[in-house]
């Protein structure tokens, strides 16, 4: 595990800000750390960070306690937290060129990066004057300056347009793939990470409520099979009749919980031969977005 | 002692073009160029003084404003800006989760405060010996080349740099600690005055009071002057050894240690 943590907490004041968290973080995986605003990840990436002092619990991170060895982790991890920490009247390479300093870091590398997000032509405008997008893409650049092994990157696709969004995306996947590097990425927007993620872990008010691969995600959503037809509430009433249960009824598709391919087929003929013309028959995942609510909505 | 070295350089790099590196430039430039143009005009008054007394007027009327109200702004102002950087760019969540040890972080920080400073200083001293030789070459009638004011002067300067230590470590503190621009500015502006005022009335116990100890290094500094049966020529001494340097020692090491467990202790938010 390059991130193992055993029941992690913190808070703030009285309120419990992260409750008891076990985070495992498989090496060479996307993992995807996904709760809706106010979840507490910020604060759990702060305290992966050693910038805040844990409460209770430990964490491990290369196998090594974070505490004892903080500046061997950190020398081996870059941060994107929150909006990204850039001096404004410095312009874009000036800032890479300071990190790369402290870093130690070869110059040459800062134009690598410059190249990597694309932000080539736009170096030695004053990063003040970037536009949010621009910003976070240079944020992207300085945590991936000193070649890290593990990314930790809060939420790095807020502001970006939708290019942006599958750049940083096929970014990440090709770390991960070709450099076997393991990035955590903070999310609220499930969809951002299903696409990328190998496994997720779902936060909301300081709780893990599910962590897996993303497939073990996958499997404690119910499959659909999905019918396409003209007339829905017919259809629903006649399938109702034959003892069916209609989970789900729209305008132009109804849906019936997925038992077997040869109950998929049972269905169509039943309808054909009844007269009721069918599109589309299919099996459907339940929506990883709807489950995401689910799970968060029932804690 | 690496991680120090690369943060000290790189606060050199963040700060190079910001007004707090410049303005330990510009200011000695600027009082000494006034006081210098100030002297040009009135040369035909200064001409049958002695050049010990002309250095001693012109060091002096520049060393005046400066102890008086200059150094201790300006350290209030150089500790605002190296903190209020981080501050600005919420950067020290990133400073801090660097492979570099908090105690490198936070100590060159206040070393790079301190080396504007001493910049500063030595600057007003190479200024007030350049253009005082300056006035005598273009003026030969004035004879400020009579008198050798070098080593006096720098030791002046040495000993204004040790009595700014208490503020420096007391203003670098309250600028690490709050963010806004009005705290450590107003508290420091507040304290300066009332550090004048105290060395102005000559309170007994001013030398415990650090933002009083500059004014109190220009009074030590002309003594008999000061006294009621002066001298034809007023004596020059510099004690380093005074209350108030001690003071001002002991006030800079233990806030600047006190700094370091605070920080230390600190949640980064």
């Amino acid at each position: 595990m390059v991130i193992d943590t055993q029941g992690l907490s913190f808070h703030f004041g009285n309120q419990q800000v992260v409750k008891s968290l076990s985070l495992q973080v498989p090496e060479g995986s996307i993992y995807g750390f996904l709760g809706p605003n106010g979840a507490g990840k910020t604060t759990t990436i702060k305290l992966l960070l050693n910038l805040l002092k844990t409460d209770q619990g430990s964490i491990r991170i290369f196998g090594k306690d974070l505490v004892t060895n903080r500046i061997s982790i950190l020398s081996q991890i870059g941060s994107l937290i929150e909006q990204p920490a850039i001096y404004s009247h410095l312009s874009g390479r000036e800032n890479l060129i300071n990190r790369a300093l402290l870093l130690q870091v070869p110059e040459s590398r800062v134009d690598e990066m410059l190249k990597l997000v694309r932000l080539k032509e736009a170096a030695n405008k004053k990063a003040g004057k970037y536009s949010l997008g621009m910003k976070q893409r240079l944020g992207i650049a300085l945590a991936l300056l000193p070649d890290p092994q593990l990314l930790i990157l809060d939420e790095p696709t807020n502001g970006l347009d939708p290019n942006g969004i599958i750049e940083v995306r096929e970014l990440l996947i090709r770390l991960v793939n070709q450099h076997k590097k393991t990035v955590f990425v903070s999310s609220h927007l499930l969809a951002e990470v299903e696409r990328m993620a190998t496994h997720v872990g779902i936060i909301d008010k300081g709780e893990l409520l599910f962590q897996g691969s993303i497939k073990d995600l996958e499997a404690i959503s119910q499959p659909q099979v999905q019918i396409e037809v003209d007339t829905t509430v017919d259809v629903a009433n006649f399938l109702k009749k034959h003892g069916f249960t209609v989970t789900d009824i729209s305008e132009d598709h109804l849906t019936v919980p997925f038992s077997s391919k040869e109950q998929m087929g049972e269905i169509n003929t039943l309808l054909n031969k009844n007269n009721y013309q069918v599109y589309s028959i299919h099996k459907i995942q339940k929506d990883l977005e709807k489950l995401f609510l689910d799970i968060t909505q029932k804690a | 002692m690496k991680g120090f070295i690369l943060s000290f350089r790189s606060e050199f790099y963040k700060t190079r073009k910001t007004m707090a590196f410049w303005s330990t430039v510009v200011l000695p430039l600027a009082i000494c160029l006034l006081l210098f143009f100030g002297f040009l005009n009135h040369s035909d008054r200064l001409v049958h003084q002695p050049g010990f007394m002309l250095w001693l007027q012109f060091a002096g009327a520049i060393l005046g404003v400066m102890g008086s109200l200059i150094l201790p702004m300006l350290i209030v102002f150089l500790a605002y800006s190296v903190n209020n950087i981080e501050h600005k760019a919420e950067t020290w969540k990133t400073l801090f989760s660097l492979p570099i040890s908090k105690w490198a972080v936070y100590s060159a920080k206040y070393f790079y405060a301190l080396f504007l400073t001493i910049v500063c200083l030595a600057l007003f001293l190479l200024f007030t010996l350049g253009f005082g030789n300056l006035l005598g070459i273009l003026n030969p009638a004035l004879k400020f080349s009579e008198y050798h004011v070098e080593g006096t002067l720098a030791k002046i300067y040495l000993k204004l740099l040790l009595s700014s230590l208490g503020i420096l470590s007391v203003q670098f503190l309250l600028s690490l600690l709050f963010r806004d621009f009005l705290k450590p500015m107003g508290i420091g502006f507040a304290a300066t005055i009332a550090g004048i005022i105290m060395a102005n009335v000559g309170w007994k116990y001013a030398y415990t009071f650090p933002y009083a100890h500059p004014l109190l290094t220009i009074k030590s500094i002309f003594p008999s002057r000061m006294g009621e049966n002066s001298p034809p020529i007023p004596q020059i001494t510099v004690d380093f050894f005074t209350k108030d340097i001690v003071v001002s020692l002991i006030v800079a090491a233990a806030v600047f240690i006190l700094g370091y467990f605070i920080v230390l202790k600190k949640s980064v938010k």
